[in-house]
């Protein structure tokens, strides 16, 4: 008991950087490497309006004339088209640091969107059980065993269908994120459903029922905080997830219209010119995509390793 | 003390437990619905500032009739009531748990443990007088008042028992129910732990319900002792008198197996057998399988409940009907 006397009180920010977790993030070269590159491809597509050289959104800015440049170090690239310009004459990396930045805001709001409804319903599932457990994960099991891109085509086909045409243009990334949080809201809700029924049972629980916390507090202050840990994982490794998915159902050209492009799109328009020789119209937001995507996987096995206390 | 006056009267109450499979399972595989009885007409009264202590091996129902009083779990059948406290409502009944590493929730801050149960209940007006009374029964429990923004895993077992005995005592109950506080703690920090609890006993006038399996522990604590067999109490006397001249059979296997000092190589004359299955007890007294003494009418028939000399009361047929 002394010899816990004289132990330092830690703030929340000491705590932080005294963490394990911290420790760990220090050691893994690769979890380093991957959060630099994804803070500076984040950076760059938010800092898009003032970077890109062009803006791609607005159609008196393009010359016809520069249509189909190729990149800078090739005979006939210009200044300032540094990647080379499509075919209406847009440049190629303004392209890709707006489309990034919409790639990126669909992906996050999917999570975000799925984080909610998968956190909440797998709290009520796993705290209740019985029927409103079984009715909610049979839904769940339902909906992963269609494919997600089925799913997706379905809701924004239907939505589309629904939504006013004046809403259509302007309500295309809302419905995206809708098609795509229906889908991984599920795993979500499963891990949290499982870590509630684990911690539910647990003594502290019980010790605040008898003090008669009502479920909800229970469930959100004492049962939540403990079933953030694999939460945080899932969410990092579905944001790279939310973000294919978006480009595969953009690249189908059921998602971002050319007006609007996001990564997909930009590769779905790019395709239709490979073989007219414009490669670099499909291959660098590839390139950018890639990046992207395997930058947050990395980030995201390196948490689930340092997050897993049998790998430590 | 105010002895005489029921702190916690359990009348008659039982306890029975769902357990069957989903119902698509039991459709498919036709199997019926299975209900454990885990707590059978169980009757007992503990008096104001006693500690009334229940044995049994794992299994014999002790920690769901802890759960029942406290009102964790309710009954099927029987009636469980409370005296008047010293302001005249019903007492309070509050509960120290067994694992003091899954009591306390880790991702809270100790002051906010014991603060949850003043914060809930209001006991307090504002942050400030909270304030006073967490570092106030830190103190009471034996740790320093600075504990309170650490976290439980900066913690020993024993302290984090302390921590769990004073957000127990937060909510300033009378009948603190104590499901084997002290188990899974060291030998030397049980000691600990039990001088803190007699010594709150006395300060605090509190009334205990012990549960336990450790009959040295038992023996430290308690005024009057309950053995529970299979979710029956199979005998209940003042603890003296049961260590001294246990009647039961099973109360005398227990006291067997306690590991003697004077004599650490005598022979243990363990009866053979496990409990049996609660699923499906045995016919008659539950014992039976495994008594010595069994008789034709063990096979038969429950034993009741009946006073012997003093004020034990046994469940045996051989002893009260030989």
């Amino acid at each position: 008991m002394t010899d816990q006397a004289d132990r330092k009180v830690l703030s929340r920010t000491e705590a932080f950087f005294d963490s394990d977790l911290w420790w760990s993030f220090k050691a893994h070269k690769s979890a380093v490497g991957a959060a630099i590159v994804l803070a500076l491809v984040i950076v760059a597509a938010f800092c898009a309006p003032v970077l890109s050289p062009q803006d791609p959104y607005d159609l008196a800015a393009l010359e016809l004339w520069n249509a189909e440049l190729p990149p800078i170090w090739m005979e006939g690239g210009q200044m300032p088209y540094l990647l080379g310009t499509d075919v209406q004459g847009r440049d190629i990396l303004s392209g890709i640091l707006y489309g990034t930045r919409i790639s990126i805001v669909i992906g996050v709001a999917s999570v975000v969107v799925s984080l909610f409804v998968g956190i909440g319903l797998g709290l009520m599932a796993g705290y209740y059980g019985g029927w409103i457990d079984n009715v909610l994960m049979r839904v769940g099991d339902v909906l992963l065993s269609i494919p997600i891109v089925l799913v997706a085509i379905l809701v924004s086909s239907v939505a589309q269908q629904f939504l006013p045409p004046a809403w259509r243009e302007a309500g295309v990334a809302a419905v995206l994120v809708l098609a795509i949080a229906m889908y991984s809201w599920v795993q979500y809700a499963r891990v949290v459903r499982a870590q509630t029924m684990v911690e539910r049972r647990k003594e502290y629980v019980q010790a605040s029922r008898l003090v008669g916390t009502p479920a909800r507090r229970l469930m959100l202050k004492h049962i939540l905080p403990n079933t953030l840990t694999p939460i945080f994982v899932a969410a990092t490794l579905n944001f790279g997830l939310a973000i294919l998915i978006e480009a595969t159902l953009s690249f189908l050209g059921v998602g971002m219209p050319p007006n609007q492009p996001s990564l997909g799109t930009l590769i779905r328009v790019g395709n239709q010119y490979l073989f007219s020789g414009s490669w670099w119209i499909v291959l660098f937001p590839s390139i950018q995509l890639c990046i992207l995507v395997v930058a947050v996987n990395m980030l995201g096995d390196w948490l689930r390793d340092a997050l897993n206390p049998k790998l430590r | 003390m105010n002895t005489h006056i029921p702190a916690l009267t359990v009348s008659d109450v039982s306890k029975v437990f769902d357990v069957s499979a989903p119902w698509l399972n039991r459709l498919i595989e036709r199997r019926p619905k299975l209900f454990v009885k885990a707590v059978s007409e169980v009757s007992f009264t503990i008096e104001k500032g006693t500690c009334f202590s229940i044995v049994g091996e794992s299994g014999c129902g002790k920690s769901t009739v802890a759960r029942l009083v406290t009102g964790l779990y309710t009954t099927t059948s029987g009636d469980i009531s409370f005296g008047t406290g010293r302001t005249g409502r019903p007492i309070r009944v509050q509960m120290i748990f067994q694992d003091p590493h899954s009591s306390l929730n880790p991702r809270w801050r100790v002051g906010d443990i014991i603060a949850e149960p003043i914060r809930e209940m209001k006991l307090r007006d504002d942050v400030k007088q909270t304030d006073a009374r967490v570092r106030e029964l830190l103190e009471t429990v034996g740790l320093g008042a600075d504990d309170a923004l650490r976290y439980p895993h900066e913690f020993s077992g024993g302290q984090r028992q302390r921590i769990s005995i004073a957000r127990a005592l937060a909510s300033e109950p009378e009948l603190l129910v104590c499901d084997e506080p002290t188990s899974a703690l060291d030998v030397s920090v049980q000691a600990q732990i039990l001088n803190l609890m007699r010594h709150l006993q006395d300060e605090l006038g509190l009334t205990y319900l012990f549960i336990s399996h450790n009959l040295s522990v038992v023996r430290h604590m308690s005024d009057y002792i309950a053995v529970m067999y299979l979710g029956r109490i199979v005998e209940q006397a003042p603890v003296e008198h049961l260590f001294t001249a246990p009647r039961h059979p099973y109360s005398k296997l227990l006291l067997a197996t306690i590991p003697d000092i004077e004599n650490p190589r005598r022979r243990i004359d363990a009866q053979a057998g496990e409990p049996p299955s609660p699923l499906n007890p045995p016919s008659g007294c539950a014992f039976h399988p495994r008594c010595p003494i069994a008789m034709d009418k063990c096979r038969k028939a429950i034993p009741e409940l009946l006073a012997t000399e003093g004020q034990a009361r046994v469940a045996c047929h051989a002893v009260t009907d030989p």
